[in-house]
C-alpha cells in the first residue's frame, strides 16, 4: 500500500497525489494522444462520443454530484450548445468562435433556470428541470426561421484553417483537447473555494449559509457552469450527427445523462468519465448481445431504454457509489491484501441528522 | 464593551410567540450562558442571532452595526460564528474540507480565478489552511484531519463543528449545546476548551446548555429563558437559585 509522506500544504492542493498518480494520468493522455495510429475510424468515432459524453457529465457531476442538485434538464443545454453552434456557423463564424458562443449562450441559459430552481430541491427540482426539457424542445421545434423545426438543421462542416475537422483523426483531436480541458477546470473549481461551497451545499445548506456560503450564488454558479460543459459538449456532438433534430435532445437525452453520473458514482470526477464510457458504449454492447438474442426478443422496440433502465435500477439498489465505488473497493481490497476487513466499506446508518430546515 | 446587543427581540409563528419580546447584552471577552426548559426558545433565539430566522420584531446591534436585516450569509463574516444542536457539519468530507468551508466567509477569489487556479487562489489557498491547521492544532484534531466525518464518533464530531466555527475567525462564538450526547469527561474537556477559546483567542462565547455543572464552571453570567420570555439573567448561581427560574423547571408555584 501507497503511503504519501507529506511535507508541504502544497501537496494537498496540486493537481496530483504524487509524481505517481502524476506519471499515470500522463501516460493515459500519451495513450489516448496515440489511439490514432492503432485504431480504425469506426471505433476512433465512438470514443470521440465517449469524450463528448463525459464532457457534459463533468458539468452534471459538478451540479448533481457535487451540489446535491438534480437535474434531468442536462439534454437541453446539450440541444442548446448544438444548436447555438449550427446557428452561429451557418452565420459565418469560424469554428473556434462559434463554439465559444455556443458554451456562452448555454452557460447563460444555465444561470437563468438558476436562478428560479434557488427554492426547489430535491425531487421539486428533478420536476422543474424536467418541464425545462419540454420547454427547450418545444422551442426547437417551433422557431422553424431559426432551427428548421421537425425539418431539421445540417450543421455546416467544421474549418479551421482551411481544414476540415468533420474528418476522425482530427475531429478526435478536438474533442480530446475539449474533454481534456474541461476535466482540468472542473478539477481546478473543486480544489478551490467554490467546489468546497458546492459540497457544504450538498450536505448541509443550514451549515454552508452560516459559513459565509451565498447559497444563490453559489446553486447559480453550479447550474451556468455545468450548463456550459453540457453546452460545448452539444457544439462537439453537433458535428457528429451532422444534422440536428428537436426530439434528440429531449427526455431521454436528459435521462442517459443522470443515467451517467448516477452508474459513474455521484461526487467523484472519475465516476463521472467511467459513467460516459459506459453510457456510450452501452449501444455497442447491446448490439453484440442483440445478435446472439433469439429475433423475437432483439428485434423487440425499446429493448435499449429498458436495459437502460434495467441497469440504472441494478445499480442503484446493489451499488449506489457507482462504478467508481466498485473500482475504489476493488482498489482497497488489493492494498490490504490480504488484510482486508469486508465491513470497510459497510454503509453506517446515523441518526442524528437534523431534517429541522429542510 | 457591549459586543451584541438584543432589544424587545420577537419571533413570532402565527400566534406562538416563540421569542417574545426578549432584551440582553454579551459584553466583550464574556461567557454567556442561555438556560431554559425545553421549547422555551433557546435555540431559536440563536437562530434569530445567525439570521436564519427573520425576526417579526426588535432589532439586534452587533459591534455598533444593526444586522436585524443582515443576508444569513454575510454574519460569518461580521464575526458571528457557530455550531447546531444536532451537527450541521458536512458528512461526505473530510475534517479538514468541513474547516476550509469555514474560511469561506473570507474568500476572494471569484469562480474565473479559481477555474484556471491562478497563482492568487494557491496563495489564498494556503493561507486558509494555515488557519485550519491551527485550529486543528488547538482543538487537537490531528488524528481526525484526513477522516471523513461519517466516519467519526459523535463526540470528535462536535469538537469538529466548534474547530469549523473557529475557522470563521469569528468575534461572537454561539454555541448550541456544546455538551449534548456526550459522556462526562467529553463534557469535562467542553468546559476547559470553552475557557480556552475565551481566555487564549480573546473570543466572546455565548452558548445554549442544559447541563448544569458545565454551566456553573464555565459562565460569566447566565440567562433564563421560559416560553420565549426572559425570566432571569445574572451570575450562575444567582440564577439557579432564582424562585421563578425553579418554578419554570420543575413547576413549583412561586
Amino acid at each position: 500500500m501507497r503511503r504519501i509522506f507529506k511535507t508541504h500544504y502544497n501537496q494537498d492542493i496540486d493537481l496530483f497525489r504524487d509524481g505517481i498518480d502524476r506519471n499515470i494520468y500522463c501516460g493515459l493522455l500519451v495513450i489516448l494522444l496515440l489511439l490514432p495510429l492503432s485504431v480504425g475510424s469506426f471505433w476512433l468515432g465512438e470514443i470521440s462520443y465517449a469524450l463528448i459524453l463525459s464532457i457534459t457529465s463533468v458539468g452534471l457531476m459538478l451540479l448533481t454530484g457535487f451540489a446535491g442538485q438534480v437535474s434531468i434538464g442536462h439534454g437541453a443545454f446539450v440541444g442548446i450548445g448544438a444548436y447555438a453552434n449550427a446557428v452561429l456557423l451557418t452565420s459565418g463564424l469560424p469554428l473556434p468562435l462559434s463554439i465559444i458562443g455556443a458554451v456562452v449562450i448555454s452557460t447563460l441559459v444555465g444561470a437563468l433556470l438558476g436562478y428560479p430552481a434557488l427554492r426547489l430541491s430535491g425531487l421539486y427540482l428533478a420536476m422543474a428541470t424536467l418541464a425545462f426539457t419540454f420547454i427547450v424542445e418545444h422551442v426547437f421545434v417551433h422557431w422553424e426561421s431559426m432551427t428548421g423545426g421537425f425539418g431539421g438543421m445540417s450543421v455546416p462542416a467544421g474549418v479551421i484553417l482551411n481544414y476540415s475537422i468533420m474528418e476522425g483523426v482530427s475531429f478526435y483531436y478536438l474533442c480530446l483537447l475539449s474533454a481534456v480541458g474541461a476535466l482540468l477546470l472542473a478539477r481546478n473549481i473543486l480544489r478551490s473555494p467554490t467546489g468546497r461551497a458546492f459540497v457544504s451545499i450538498r450536505d448541509s445548506e443550514v451549515a454552508a449559509q452560516s459559513m459565509g456560503v451565498n447559497l444563490a450564488s453559489k446553486k447559480t454558479t453550479a447550474f451556468a457552469l455545468s450548463a456550459g460543459f453540457a453546452g460545448l459538449s452539444g457544439a462537439l456532438l453537433a458535428h457528429r450527427i451532422g444534422s440536428l433534430a428537436p426530439d434528440a435532445f429531449g427526455v431521454l437525452l436528459s435521462i442517459q445523462l443522470l443515467l451517467m453520473v448516477v452508474v459513474g458514482g455521484l461526487g467523484s470526477l472519475h465516476g463521472a468519465i467511467f459513467g460516459a464510457i459506459f453510457v456510450s458504449m452501452l449501444p455497442q454492447i447491446i448490439a453484440v448481445f442483440r445478435d446472439t438474442l433469439p429475433d423475437s426478443l432483439a428485434q423487440q422496440p425499446g429493448l435499449e431504454p429498458g436495459l437502460f433502465g434495467a441497469i440504472l435500477v441494478a445499480f442503484v439498489l446493489f451499488e449506489p457509489a457507482g462504478i467508481n465505488g466498485r473500482w475504489q473497493k476493488v482498489k482497497a481490497y488489493f492494498a490490504h491484501f490480504p488484510m482486508h476487513r469486508k465491513a470497510t466499506f459497510r454503509r453506517q446508518k446515523n441518526f442524528t441528522k437534523s431534517e429541522r430546515f429542510r | 464593551m457591549t459586543l451584541l446587543n438584543v432589544r424587545d427581540l420577537t419571533l413570532s409563528f402565527g400566534g406562538v410567540k416563540a421569542v417574545n419580546a426578549i432584551s440582553f447584552d454579551i459584553q466583550a471577552g464574556e461567557i454567556f450562558t442561555i438556560i431554559g426548559p425545553n421549547g422555551a426558545g433557546k435555540t431559536t433565539l440563536f437562530n434569530l442571532l445567525s439570521r436564519i430566522y427573520r425576526p417579526t420584531g426588535g432589532e439586534i446591534t452587533f459591534d455598533g452595526m444593526n444586522i436585524t436585516n443582515v443576508a444569513a450569509h454575510r454574519i460569518a463574516k461580521l464575526g458571528i460564528a457557530r455550531t447546531f444542536q444536532n451537527i450541521e457539519l458536512f458528512e461526505h468530507a473530510s475534517v479538514l474540507h468541513n474547516l476550509l468551508v469555514g474560511r469561506q466567509a473570507h474568500v476572494e477569489t471569484n469562480v474565473l480565478q479559481e477555474m484556471l487556479f491562478l497563482p492568487s487562489v494557491r496563495k489564498r489557498e494556503l493561507e486558509h489552511r494555515d488557519v485550519a491547521e491551527r485550529v486543528i492544532e488547538l482543538l487537537r484534531l490531528e488524528h481526525a484531519r484526513d477522516e471523513l466525518i461519517a466516519n467519526l464518533p459523535y463526540g470528535v464530531r462536535k469538537i469538529v463543528e466548534i474547530a469549523r466555527a473557529l475557522c470563521t475567525q469569528p468575534k461572537l462564538l454561539l454555541l448550541d449545546e456544546p455538551s449534548s450526547g456526550l459522556n462526562p469527561e467529553e463534557t469535562h474537556d467542553i468546559g476547559f476548551w470553552i475557557r480556552d477559546i475565551r481566555d487564549d483567542l480573546g473570543i466572546t462565547i455565548a452558548l445554549v446548555e442544559h447541563d448544569m455543572g458545565l454551566v456553573g464552571r464555565v459562565s460569566d453570567r447566565v440567562m433564563a429563558i421560559d416560553q420565549g420570555q426572559m425570566v432571569a439573567v445574572g451570575r450562575p448561581d444567582e440564577v439557579r437559585q432564582n424562585p421563578q427560574v425553579l418554578s419554570a423547571y420543575l413547576g413549583i408555584p412561586s
